[in-house]
């Protein structure tokens, strides 16, 4: 059996006195877009650090495509890229120049450099801008740059630290759109990322990162499970009807008592029966809304808790 | 492609340099400045200064080891700006991501303010030269004279290279000059230093500048240089070694933190 392309194991690092990561296990499959998902200062790019070798961690094991990030890490350092959260591009290069320098330093024959550059300026739109100085570059351009860097080697894992961080609505929709193009190819990546949005468009699998621990970990759609089914969101003209409604139905008054949610996961039978109460009992709401839960509950409902244990739901 | 670990450190410090030199070549007013400074220190130096310095000789003869220094100082600021700037933009570390030679990134840097510094002193000289600068020295002098230049310059891109490593910011980074560039004038770089308070006098008798400035002197007009060739040997290569160590164990330790 082939090794998984990321394989963690009792991660732990800490600096000083505090505790960065704490105990962080997880496994990536090969050709999956894994998602760490978590708060600024949850420990991401502390994770992509020591799975990249640039950092060692205190205690745990980390291995990319079966090679130890510590004790094999030049076979490591052949076969992943890093692309940090802020474009590590030489500004007063040209783009063309910037990639032939990359490439020399992967240690690729120069046919190998020139042919790939040519390749990746033109798959990212960059022909044109191949001859200019990086400095005049937009975000959106040294971005892609930046990408097509990480890409010169071929790695079988690239490791994106933030990747639509600071990007326009535009730039980060094109961003997206690589990343799956990316994973299409073959290549396993692995991404951390703020944005709840980002991990439900993108991820394969989203593990839950909170003070240093894995608190989820999952699919999108078993994430969203945990919180809870679907919902049907009822909205009244005034709260008297509000109240008369959470009373019948005893479910508890949201918002500014103009609102109740009932679970409508089950059978049409609970959802029939609730809304034929209201019928008979005159009160007719204003508005009613069929409700998935987002990655945002998710996130809620797993960080803002002060019960920390690992929940595995893969 | 299997090819040796040297090979690949000199293959990976040939590149860094190659892009070190096209940074100078890119930002000319760089260059100017740590070119253009010293020329026009030595002019006002000479043609302003100069009629009221007692040296013993012609001054422009007496003022070129000092203002080559300079210049050095100026290019070495330059290289603790940029060492500060790719080890916080993130370009340090994607290459110590990727297979390239540690000792490499911060040896590019080096090599390419040496050369920098050198084609810097060139200037200098030329220059000089066309504004009556008439140099003694025999060709055994020049092998002495590019000698201690490289070792001074190698310790002084080392020193910078701890002071990228350091600042948190190119702006600290800059003030890197500020320390180098200061040295000289308190030596004898510009005036014999007997002509300072006593006090002071100690401190640029005894600072590393004057026993550089004194062989680079003597070597190029033949004032006497006694043992201060051996002291200018001591300093600087005491600070290479040292600088290049504590480059290295500065470099090495992002790896625990």
């Amino acid at each position: 059996m082939r090794a998984p392309a990321i394989q963690v194991r009792g991660l732990k690092k800490s600096y000083a006195h505090k505790v960065v990561l704490d105990d962080v296990s997880f496994e990536v499959e090969r050709g999956q877009i894994f998602a760490l998902l978590g708060e600024n200062g949850a420990g991401k790019t502390t994770t992509v650090r020591i799975l990249s070798t640039l950092i060692q961690a205190d205690r745990g094991t980390a291995s990319i495509d079966g090679c130890d990030v510590t004790l094999e890490s030049d076979r490591v350092r052949q076969i992943i890229s890093l692309t940090g959260q802020y474009a590590a591009v030489d500004e007063l290069l040209t783009g063309k120049e910037n990639l032939h320098l990359m490439g020399g330093l992967l240690h690729l024959d120069r046919q190998t450099v020139r042919r790939r550059a040519t390749e990746l300026l033109t798959l990212f739109d960059l022909t044109d801008a191949a001859g200019k100085i990086v400095k005049t570059y937009s975000g959106g351009m040294r971005r892609k740059l930046d990408i097509a860097i990480s890409l010169l080697g071929s790695p079988k894992v690239i490791f994106l630290d933030e990747p639509t961080t600071g990007l326009d609505p535009r730039s980060r929709a094109s961003m997206w759109e690589m990343i799956r193009q990316l994973a299409r190819e073959g290549v396993t990546i692995f991404l951390t990322t703020q944005y709840l949005e980002e991990a439900d468009q993108l991820a394969d699998k989203i593990a839950v990162l909170a003070e240093g621990r894995i608190v989820a970990e999952g699919t999108a759609e078993q994430l969203k499970a945990v919180i809870g089914e679907e919902r049907l969101e009822l909205h009244f003209h005034n709260s008297a009807d509000g109240r008369r409604a959470a009373t019948l139905l005893h479910l508890p008054m949201e918002g500014d008592g103009l609102q109740l949610s009932l679970p409508a996961g089950g059978t049409t039978d609970s959802l029939r029966s609730a809304l034929n109460m209201l019928h008979e009992h005159d009160i007719v709401p204003a508005t009613v809304n069929y409700r998935k839960p987002t990655l945002d509950d998710v996130f809620m409902a797993l960080t803002g808790n002060t019960e920390k244990e690992v929940r595995h739901y893969a | 492609m299997r090819r040796s670990a040297l090979y690949w450190t000199l293959h990976d410090s040939g590149m860094m340099t190659i892009r070190s030199i096209r940074h100078m070549l890119r930002s000319p007013e760089s260059l100017l400045l740590s070119v253009g400074l010293p020329v026009m220190l030595m002019l006002l130096f000479v043609y302003v200064f100069g009629g009221a310095i007692q040296t013993g000789g012609e001054y422009i003869n007496y003022i070129v080891p000092g203002v080559i220094v300079t210049c050095v100082g100026y290019g070495s600021s330059m290289t603790a700006m940029s060492v500060a700037l790719d080890m916080n933009g993130g370009l340090f570390d994607r290459l110590r991501s990727m297979p390239a030679r540690p000792a490499a990134l911060l040896g590019g840097h080096v090599l390419g303010t040496y050369v920098k510094s050198l084609l810097g002193t060139l200037l200098v000289f030329l220059c000089a030269i066309a504004i009556g600068f008439r140099p003694s020295a025999t060709l055994l002098d020049w092998l002495g004279i590019f000698a201690i230049l490289s070792l001074f310059l190698l310790a002084i891109s080392w020193l910078a290279v701890v002071f990228g490593l350091v600042a948190g910011s190119a702006e600290t980074a800059s003030a890197f000059s500020f320390f180098i560039m200061f040295l000289p004038y308190v030596s004898s770089a510009f005036v014999p230093t007997e002509t300072m308070p006593s006090w002071l006098h100690a401190f640029a008798a005894h600072q590393p500048m004057t026993p550089l400035i004194e062989t680079l002197r003597g070597l190029l007009i033949g004032t006497p240089i006694g043992n201060q060739a051996v002291w200018a040997v001591v300093w600087f290569g005491g600070m290479l070694l040292l600088s290049a160590t504590v480059a290295s164990i500065l470099f090495h330790r992002r790896r625990k933190v």
